[in-house]
């Protein structure tokens, strides 16, 4: 059967000739309609990137696909035409962002926007009927009233659900959701989190969720894929690897994140900081900062190899850490 | 005696609306809000956006003026003090910033940031003291001094966050102030500025009033925490009491929206319905009774004090118990 989503060893870079700097080194993954994948990592890591790809959204130039495909549908978006592309965008696959306050437009009704986004992708359903029913189904009280109200009339989290509608309102098959919570609350960003899974059970759309937070994944994810200097380093079904993950650096990153009720004495940190793009280590990426790295770490680019069926991790020296054993202490309610 | 006593602690901002600004209203950012913090030690602070917790951890260093009560330092009120008694007293009291991008002058090198703060206060008058006390303060923030020449955009986030931990360390403060210092970095940074900054504490018996929105780190770094709602601390006691057996909904709330990794943990849910409401015009009697899953009539009428659950742990709702 095809895939929903299938991305083959994407590269992209930014600038030319020898100033090419790559952020995505290979990255595949695939999607199965009605999936969700969550791709976890840091600032730098291409997850973003990888995302954006997926409508083509990273302008061209300044970043060159550099080599791979992204089969949608099972036709190759990198080889469409700007028809063809507008076709997908929307209908296909729809976009959330970060900042809800960055991407609304500030001197138009919510209502409005969402119609227009309607009249684009279904004229016949542009009504103001559909757009409050868009609204119930993302959990705005009042919208009879909510429709006529101005972006800063809103909080952070009612703006992001008028995104969230926004980019339902096309039916698209495939929802990108990248870092939708990082701006708002812990409490807001629960009920997003909840709301995303709602949808996801009544719509049967597949959602790629990008994220730094590990803790999201389990409220949400079906598949993890966790990425550092532009590569994948572990791949794997959502909760396998959140009982055991295998790669150094995620069994680094989730140690290093102070777990409620689970008073430690002093956190297991990652030494050093993130590499910059164009600044990579040879061999291993990650290899100045791991705790396991051995002298070949830093000569030979690892591959991402299968350890078990479904899951992937780009370390020859991979190992479980007795440390994380799905023990968390549980926090009473 | 406590090194910082806060009573009754109010800033309030005066905000204009209308031709030729007609009518007034007020956001009470901090409405009446007590804290004391002993030497050496380390109190947290959490809320979310909005609740005022930055706007206090100001008022104690005095970047804002209070609109009335008390701010006591070693039992001197700073709240009235001015030019060069202020200064002098400030040298007690440092802040460790939220952006270290914003809050470092990107046309200084690290040695005249650093520096800059000897010199207001004297402290090295000399050059070559100079010099080796700002790489004695890399050195403690874990830096080299190669650094010491370079510019801001030259570091990357958590190098910067060092930077100004060197910059406030070099008055020797007894008290920090430090505004959500790890959420602009990035996740794998966070834990080296937090295990820095407990080292720091402990070796120098600072005491630390730490901000942060994300409940699982002041935890772990706080040995007292204060949980902040609409201007008013809403609960305060033991960490480890606060998160495991939290007596103010708002708290229980924000434990149990915090994300946890393990698939299997059995956690339920409070969902919060509404919004955070204007600091303009706050609910009244209890300010969370709007979103209050457990709100009875009297809430919305008798504004319930911070009283005594049980010893040492405080909460302001009429249900707890």
């Amino acid at each position: 059967m095809m895939s929903l989503l299938e991305i083959k060893n994407l590269k992209i870079e930014f600038g030319r000739g020898l100033d090419a700097r790559r952020a995505v080194d290979g990255v595949s993954l695939t999607l199965e309609a009605g999936e969700t994948l969550c791709v976890v990592g840091e600032s730098g890591s291409g997850k973003t990137v990888t995302a954006l790809s997926i409508a083509r959204l990273v302008p061209s130039p300044p970043a060159r696909y550099a080599g791979g495909e992204i089969l949608l549908q099972g036709r190759d978006v990198l080889k469409m035409s700007s028809a063809e592309l507008r076709g997908i965008r929307g209908r296909v696959v729809s976009y959330v962002f970060q900042e809800p306050g960055a991407s609304l437009n500030p001197v138009f009704r919510v209502g409005h926007q969402i119609k227009e986004s309607l009249q684009l992708h279904r004229p016949d359903a542009a009504t103001d009927a559909e757009v409050i029913h868009l609204l119930q189904l993302v959990g705005i009280p009042a919208p009879e009233t909510r429709i006529k109200n101005y972006p800063h009339e809103m909080s952070g989290g009612m703006q992001q659900r008028i995104m969230i509608a926004m980019a339902l309102a096309s039916q698209p098959r495939l929802l990108v959701a990248d870092e939708p919570t990082t701006a708002l609350d812990v409490t807001i960003q629960a009920e997003i989190i909840d709301l995303l899974r709602e949808l996801k059970q009544r719509l049967g759309m597949a959602i790629v969720l990008i994220t730094h937070n590990l803790g999201i994944v389990a409220d949400l994810a079906d598949r993890v894929a966790v990425m550092y200097a532009g590569q994948i380093v572990e791949t794997a079904p959502a909760r396998a690897l959140l009982k055991q993950p295998l790669h150094p650096y995620t069994q680094a990153l989730m140690l290093s994140v102070p777990g409620l009720g689970a008073r430690s004495k002093r956190l297991p940190a990652i030494p050093g900081s993130v590499p910059q793009l164009g600044a990579f280590p040879s061999g291993c990426r990650f290899h100045p900062r791991c705790a396991r790295v051995r002298p070949d770490c830093s000569l030979e680019v690892p591959d991402l190899f299968e350890v078990e069926p479904g899951r992937w991790v780009r370390c020859p020296y991979w190992g479980y850490e007795p440390r994380i054993c799905g023990s968390e202490s549980e926090v009473p309610a | 005696m406590n090194l910082l006593e806060v009573r009754n602690l109010k800033v309030h901002f005066p905000v204009t609306h209308g031709v030729f600004s007609r009518s007034q209203d007020v956001v009470r950012a901090v409405d009446d809000v007590s804290l004391a913090i002993a030497p050496g030690e380390t109190v947290g602070l959490v809320g979310e956006s909005g609740c005022g917790k930055t706007t206090l951890g100001r008022a104690v260093v005095r970047l804002i003026e209070p609109t009335s009560g008390k701010v006591l330092f070693d039992g001197e009120d700073i709240a009235g003090l001015t030019g060069s008694t202020l200064r002098a007293r400030r040298r007690n009291f440092q802040m460790i910033f939220q952006d270290p991008y914003g809050s470092l002058d990107p046309r200084m090198t690290v040695a005249r940031i650093i520096g800059e703060a000897l010199d207001i206060h004297r402290l090295a008058p000399e050059p070559a003291a100079r010099r080796r006390r700002i790489e004695a303060l890399l050195a403690e923030v874990g830096m080299d001094s190669s650094h010491a020449q370079r510019y801001p955009h030259e570091l990357s986030g958590g190098q910067r966050q060092r930077i100004g931990i060197a910059r406030a360390l070099a008055l020797e403060p007894r008290l920090m102030v430090c505004d959500e210092p790890v959420s602009a970095l990035d996740v794998s940074v966070q834990a080296q500025i937090i295990n820095l900054l407990e080292d720091l504490q402990r070796r120098h018996n600072m005491a630390c009033l730490f901000i942060a929105h994300d409940i699982a780190i002041v935890e772990h770094i706080s040995r007292r925490v204060l949980v902040m709602y609409l201007g008013r601390i809403v609960e305060s006691g033991d960490a480890e009491a606060i998160c495991h057996f939290p007596k103010h909904p708002y708290t229980q709330a924000l434990i149990s929206a915090v994300p946890v990794i393990d698939p299997d943990s059995r956690r339920r849910r409070i969902l919060l319905s509404g919004e955070l409401p204007s600091p303009i015009h706050p609910p009244g009697g209890c300010p969370f009774h709007p979103r209050c899953p457990v709100a009875e009539p009297r809430c919305q009428a008798e504004v319930p004090p911070l009283r005594e659950i049980s010893p040492g742990h405080h909460a302001a709702c009429h249900l707890a118990s």
